[in-house]
């Protein structure tokens, strides 16, 4: 055991050697196990777009950025390896694509002060950046889309859901819980009835709940899945012959993946999203010719304009122009996690400036400030053509219901401050 | 060679029955002890305690408890990671309703309260045993895992079901949440595992070690010799459940800091402290310790080889490492039945003839 210890300490230090003059962000990937259908792609993304960044322009503000992968399976445990073993070198932000992992980090960075961005998915309530100083979690967050997805069924409705029941298909764990409460909330407010099905990870076993809704005959089903739970879910509800125009999936159980293995029977089924879709956007004609033509593409360079290499390659768009943010905010083309958070708390994104990346119309516009961490939460719905195997977004980002939303966030991150002691403040 | 008894005389019955009746084997345990508490938290970083120190004395302790019965009493269970989750969720409910009390003591009640929870479940090993009693622990597993992701009360009522460890102190030094020092987490696992690896080794070598080594061989035997089953089998699971609860509670509240019990206390880990059990060898402390050496340690060698020295594709490192693994586990199982611990006996034993093998 001493002589593995000794090679060990040996390849941390090789490791961990000077790298200090490149803008580092790990990228805490999983290309193995039960989520690896969706992890993939978003790495892909999120690699191939600072590729761009450095074959392009010479990097952001002319200082190379340096992607660390690090595989964590979707493993709490790996996640927490992978943090610790990268945040030495000099890392900017962290972005773990997990609700299991995002829960370790949250204390972790804050203390290390490093920042922390969970787009679209982690805890919902570090939205209150009065409590969460290090913790990101804009352009929208579960509890926007959660609103999101009961704002367009009002609208198919007339404005009216009173008597109506839906279904809330979940993925029993964290993430999957996190919608709950925003539902009850606004099934108290509209009148509908909620009945919410738990589907145990890694969620290939649904017969019960899609008999369940069989026997119920909801009017809607609304899906809180990931991995290999969606794929198996649209199956089912394509077995029961559940209207697919009727179910409507949160942006991770909105992919490409999740609606192929049902064929013409997916046709119609929605999602909701936070960003666009498809690859009519001229930033991937760039990303063709200097990454996927190069021959530099991450992973097997298949995977550009699925919506997952969206979602990814949009994440990297936004630390890439936080720490840009950052740059000019300090002076400096080396900064420091410190300065990027200052940078991401700075950040704005308008119009204009998305028409210059290449992506006009690809995201909502939005700022974030010191109180409000998480946007303006506006929210999408995208919709499946099985036909031409396209995803099209059939609505505009619009707001949600910010009323119930920022109560709920008020609460939640009111009680984790008294549990852990945080004064809120904002300078 | 060093590894010699001539000149090493016992002249007592305490002598004789040492732990370590070998001179070089009881001051190399010495050193060790000294290393581990003098030397290493000085030299300690975050990367080192939460890596691989941290898991590795938490995975130990688990191991040890299950060994205890496995490897002695030879009761089969599946039900590891369930009863970790007790350990991790009756820590989380103590820390919580009593913050000001000292972590050593919320550690040592969420181990008592696996043990109970434990012996609930070890009641059909009376009637049932081999592979009928691994399916009644399985179903403790699932059960387990079940209620604490069923009943909210478990995890205070928190909107997704998580739990997360608040800082929380022993003697002044903050222990939990993300300001602990390396060094404080680091030295208030090594203390629980000490005490837990003297405690089990001790009792091993007893009459209660004894009697529970006279289940494992032979039941009806042992009945006719005068060994109360109940009693033996019911102390194993109590022993046993009280280290899974520690080794629980410390995974929980010092290492990850936020548990999901699905996740965390899933049917893997009960596989992966058995395979532990099996790796390093069935009834032997040390076996426990090299067991779970080995299963922490091998990811990260392979991962720091792989992807930092070699420049790999993670996923690829990702999954030659479930490779290796599994080659290995069936090379072992092969080659070395009884583990890494027999391997270590035998090189012993050579040691000690060497030069002249017979």
């Amino acid at each position: 055991m001493k002589k593995t210890l000794t090679t060990l300490a040996l390849g941390a230090a090789m490791a961990a050697g000077p790298a200090m003059a490149d803008l580092v962000f790990p990228d805490l990937s999983y290309r193995t196990g039960p989520y690896a259908a969706g992890g993939i792609p978003f790495s892909d993304g999120y690699n191939d777009y600072f590729t761009l960044l450095n074959e392009r322009d010479g990097g952001i503000g002319g200082v190379k950025a340096k992607v660390v992968e690090c595989e964590t399976g979707y493993n709490t445990e790996k996640g927490v390896e992978c943090y610790e073993s990268t945040k030495g070198q000099g890392a900017l932000i962290y972005q773990p694509l997990s609700t299991g992992i995002t829960y370790q980090l949250i204390p972790k960075v804050t203390a290390d002060n490093i920042p922390l961005h969970t787009m679209g998915y982690g805890r919902t309530s570090a939205a209150n950046g009065e409590v969460f100083s290090h913790v990101f979690n804009y352009p929208a967050n579960y509890w926007n889309g959660a609103s999101g997805v009961i704002n367009y069924l009002l609208e198919e409705n007339g404005g009216d859901l009173n008597g109506k029941k839906i279904a809330l298909v979940y993925h029993n764990s964290a993430y999957g819980k996190e919608p709950i409460r925003t539902l009850e909330e606004l099934s108290k407010k509209h009148g509908f009835e909620l009945v919410a099905l738990p589907v145990d990870h890694p969620g290939q076993e649904q017969k019960s709940q899609w008999l369940q809704i069989r026997r119920d005959r909801p009017d809607y089903v609304v899906m809180w899945g990931w991995g290999v739970m969606n794929q198996v879910a649209i199956q089912e509800a394509a077995n029961i012959r559940f209207p697919m125009e009727n179910f409507i999936g949160v942006w991770w159980s909105g992919a490409e993946h999740d609606v192929l293995p049902a064929g013409d029977k997916a046709d119609g089924y929605k999602a909701v999203t936070f960003h666009n879709v498809g690859r009519d956007f001229p930033v991937f004609d760039d990303i063709q010719k200097y990454v996927v033509d190069a021959g530099k593409a991450a992973g097997a360079g298949d995977q550009v304009g699925n919506v997952l290499y969206n979602r990814g390659m949009y994440a990297a768009m936004l630390a890439a122009e936080a720490a840009k943010t950052a740059q000019e905010i300090h002076g400096t083309k080396d900064i420091t996690p410190a300065m990027m958070r200052d940078g991401m708390e700075a950040l704005v994104i308008d119009e204009a400036k998305m028409e210059a990346l290449g992506m006009p119309n690809f995201g909502p516009t939005f700022s974030v400030s010191c109180e409000n961490h998480g946007g303006p939460g506006l929210v999408g719905v995208t919709q499946w053509d099985a036909e031409s195997k396209t995803w099209s977004l059939i609505s505009d980002f619009k707001p949600s219901d910010t009323e119930v939303i920022g109560k709920l966030v008020e609460e939640d991150s009111a009680a984790y401050a008294a549990e852990n002691n945080i004064e809120p403040n904002c300078k | 060679m060093f590894y010699r008894e001539a000149g090493d005389f016992k002249v007592s019955y305490a002598d004789d029955s040492q732990t370590f009746p070998i001179k070089f084997d009881r001051y190399r345990y010495y050193v060790v002890l000294a290393v581990a508490f003098g030397i290493i938290p000085f030299l300690i970083n975050d990367y080192w305690a939460n890596a691989i120190l941290l898991p590795f004395l938490i995975y130990s302790i688990a191991a040890i408890g299950l060994n205890i019965l496995v490897g002695y009493c030879g009761q089969v269970s599946l039900g590891t990671g369930g009863f970790m989750a007790v350990g991790a969720y009756s820590c989380y409910k103590l820390m919580t309703a009593f913050p000001e009390v000292s972590m050593f003591i919320h550690v040592l009640l969420a181990g008592g309260i696996t043990a109970g929870v434990c012996v609930l479940f070890g009641l059909p090993s009376l009637r049932i045993k081999g592979f009928y009693l691994a399916v009644a622990t399985l179903a403790a597993q699932f059960f387990l895992v079940w209620l604490f992701n069923r009943v909210p009360w478990f995890y205070n009522y928190s909107a997704s079901g998580q739990i997360n460890a608040p800082e929380r102190d022993t003697f002044g030094i903050i222990i939990t949440g993300p300001n602990a020092p390396a060094w404080a987490t680091y030295l208030f696992c090594l203390i629980f595992l000490t005490v837990c690896a003297l405690v089990a080794r001790n009792l091993t070598r007893g009459t209660q070690g004894r009697t529970w080594m006279a289940i494992r061989d032979m039941d009806i035997a042992a009945e006719i010799i005068g060994v109360n089953p109940l009693k033996a089998k019911m102390t194993a699971f109590a022993v046993s459940g009280f280290f899974i609860g520690i080794s629980g509670a410390l995974f929980f509240a010092v290492y990850l800091g936020a548990v999901e019990v699905g996740e965390a206390f899933g049917i893997n880990k009960s596989f992966l402290v058995l395979f532990m059990v099996i790796l390093g060898g069935l009834g032997s402390i040390f076996g426990s310790f090299a067991g779970a050496a080995f299963l922490v340690l091998l990811p990260v060698v392979l991962k720091v080889v792989g992807v930092d020295i070699l420049g790999w594709p993670t996923d690829i490192v990702a999954h030659f490492q479930l490779v290796i693994v599994g080659a290995l586990i069936i090379v072992f199982l092969i080659a070395e039945p009884h583990g890494m611990a027999q391997l270590w006996r035998v090189a012993k034993e050579k040691l000690r003839l060497w030069p002249f093998p017979h």
